[in-house]
């Protein structure tokens, strides 16, 4: 039997095993050495940072997380990334969930970031839980016109009333802009349908690999920025990653005495290259700030991402394998396929 | 009678939803039949629930194949049922110490908050990342450039699934970005596929399903689509 004919009657269980490696092998060497392939980001990731970026800061941002563990995996990094971005801006964020395991994603989202990350902010203050309503768009139809209809409570039994950062929330017209993490019905088309268009709403979209190509149409009138699966979310992350370092320098700089402006452009350039910082500290430039300050900027600059804020761009390794192994299979499938048929044997 | 008045219900709330839409003094209406639609939507987990202790009780009664699964299903199904109603292994929320009730069922440390954890978020997790392996099983044995559409469908699968990685990225890095080729670059041409052919086939779609939308729902309002009511009518 030859090599072509012992390919086409291969078990596929060799393929699975093959795919498995394929996913298998980058996890481990990432998860060992921490390093992660450069992304470079498109428009779409661009416009959806720029969104929540040109808001100022304590704009209301209704979030809208219609996804659960299954797709964790695509959206679960994005979720986070938007949460990140959020918090650093001083955003007030409104969790709300239309899928009935939207509630967990809410929270274990929000007990990462905000948790783990951003513990000064202050629930019901900064941010709040509304958990899950049942109703698909119907819910978002409703709120359209009268939020606490469908929301009298948050997702701990809390009434809205008592809650002070509900305050002037009477439906989604009160809000400066959504975000909608969504892996399928309902989820982003519904919130473009009933949301975004008739409210003129800034929506911001994060959905699956498949949902992607039918939410193109809308952009960019009712959909102003787009993330498409993990490689999406890997763009948008390392967008918030960089100006997240770069504001904290940005602050560090002004704390030292820096005017804003000055402060702003340093803090871009040093987030960009956090090698030059060290450099930097000792230019003259820097001379008016005082060594601790210095110090701090350093550390700032230099300081490692957390983990949980690489997430998208760590699967991007893996899944740059299992497209190339995908690649490989669909070519040795077809050569086997058309030398069958040479041979007279073809399906 | 049993098909009279859900006519009568769909064709009048259709026609309030339609009115409120363009006339704002009707508003109010549209958002009273949106009420009533949310609270069927809730009636609905039960009517679900229902619906699954039928189907299930009778697969076993009738010892069908693959009856003991039902018995799997209908045992998780109240397991999870118990634990969240009767909020099992819930603290007392802080505001309300004397209430045993007022805590959050989906605290840490809950047993609902268990169920959830370790078996349905591993479950689906798995389930889906399964996908992945008879994908890569099917690339093999039916992705095949039998005619030139075929070859087309190929090829713009090949662009896409680089220009989703850095191999797009690295194959083509040595055209430059911002010479009279840039387009050329993978992942330029990935985005240029997504944004120009993907989007022009999707909006004449989505056209095409909305007026496809427009004239079943008129047809279904006027009573003339019954389909919707069962019984092959």
């Amino acid at each position: 039997m030859s090599f072509l004919q012992r390919l086409e009657n291969a078990d596929r269980r060799w393929v699975f095993l093959l795919m498995g490696l394929a996913v298998a092998v980058p996890i481990i060497y990432i998860g060992l050495t921490g390093k992660t392939l450069p992304e470079k980001a498109t428009p779409l990731a661009e416009s959806a940072f720029k969104v929540l970026d040109d808001l100022p800061s304590g704009s209301r941002i209704l979030l809208a997380w219609d996804f659960d563990p299954a797709s964790e995996g695509e959206l679960g990094p994005m979720a986070t990334s938007f949460i990140r971005q959020c918090s650093q801006k001083g955003h007030r964020m409104y969790f709300i969930a239309l899928w009935p395991v939207g509630a967990q994603m809410i929270r274990s989202t929000t007990t990462k970031v905000i948790g783990g990350y951003y513990p000064d902010l202050e629930y019901g203050r900064d941010w709040v839980d509304l958990g899950f309503k049942a109703g698909n768009e119907a819910v978002i139809k409703t709120i359209a016109t009268d939020f606490r209809q469908m929301f009298p409570a948050d997702a701990r039994g809390t009434s809205v009333a008592s809650i002070p950062m509900m305050e002037g929330i009477a439906s989604l017209a009160d809000f400066d802009a959504i975000v909608n993490v969504s892996a399928g019905y309902p989820g982003s088309k519904e919130w473009v349908l009933y949301a975004a268009t008739p409210l003129k709403k800034p929506l911001v979209v994060g959905c699956t690999g498949v949902q992607a190509p039918l939410m193109y149409p809308y952009v960019p009138v009712q959909v102003r920025g787009l993330l498409g699966a993990i490689k999406g979310a890997a763009e948008y992350e390392s967008v918030v990653n960089d100006w997240v370092r770069a504001d904290r320098i940005r602050l560090a700089l002004v704390e030292g005495g820096m005017s804003e402006t000055e402060a702003a452009t340093i803090a871009r350039e040093l987030a960009a290259d956090p090698k030059d910082a060290g450099a930097w500290t000792e230019s003259a430039a820097a001379a008016s700030l005082t060594p601790a300050s210095k110090a701090d900027i350093l550390a700032l600059a230099e300081d490692p991402t957390p983990g949980i804020f690489l997430e998208a761009q760590r699967r991007m390794g893996p899944q740059l394998v299992a497209h190339l192994l995908m690649i490989g299979l669909i070519v040795m499938g077809n050569v086997v396929f058309f030398a069958s048929r040479r041979r007279g044997g073809g399906r | 009678m049993k098909r009279t008045v859900p006519l009568i219900i769909t064709a009048t709330v259709g026609v309030v939803l339609i009115v409120s839409n363009f006339i704002p003094d009707f508003r109010a209406w549209g958002e009273e039949a949106t009420t009533f639609f949310s609270i069927i939507a809730a009636i609905a987990f039960v009517l679900g629930g229902g619906s699954l202790l039928k189907v299930h009780l009778r697969k076993i009664s009738d010892r069908n194949a693959g009856w003991g699964y039902s018995i799997v299903v209908l045992g998780t199904f109240f397991a999870t049922l118990a634990v969240g109603l009767l909020k099992i292994g819930v603290t007392p929320n802080p505001a309300f110490p004397d209430m045993p009730w007022a805590g959050d069922v989906q605290a840490q440390g809950t047993a609902f908050w268990w169920a959830y954890e370790y078996t349905f978020k591993p479950l689906t997790s798995t389930m889906f990342a399964m996908l992945a392996f008879y994908i890569a099983s099917a690339a093999f044995r039916a992705f095949r450039a039998k005619n030139f559409e075929a070859m087309l469908l190929l090829g713009t699968a090949f662009i896409i699934l680089l220009g989703r990685t850095f191999a797009g990225y690295f194959l083509t890095s040595w055209i430059p970005i911002d010479g009279p080729f840039s387009g050329l670059r993978i992942e330029e041409l990935s985005v240029y596929i997504m944004q120009v052919f993907n989007t022009a086939g999707n909006r004449a779609i989505i056209i095409g399903i909305a007026l496809g939308i427009a004239s079943t729902s008129l047809k279904i309002l006027m009573g003339l689509d019954r389909s919707y009511l069962g019984g092959g009518n």
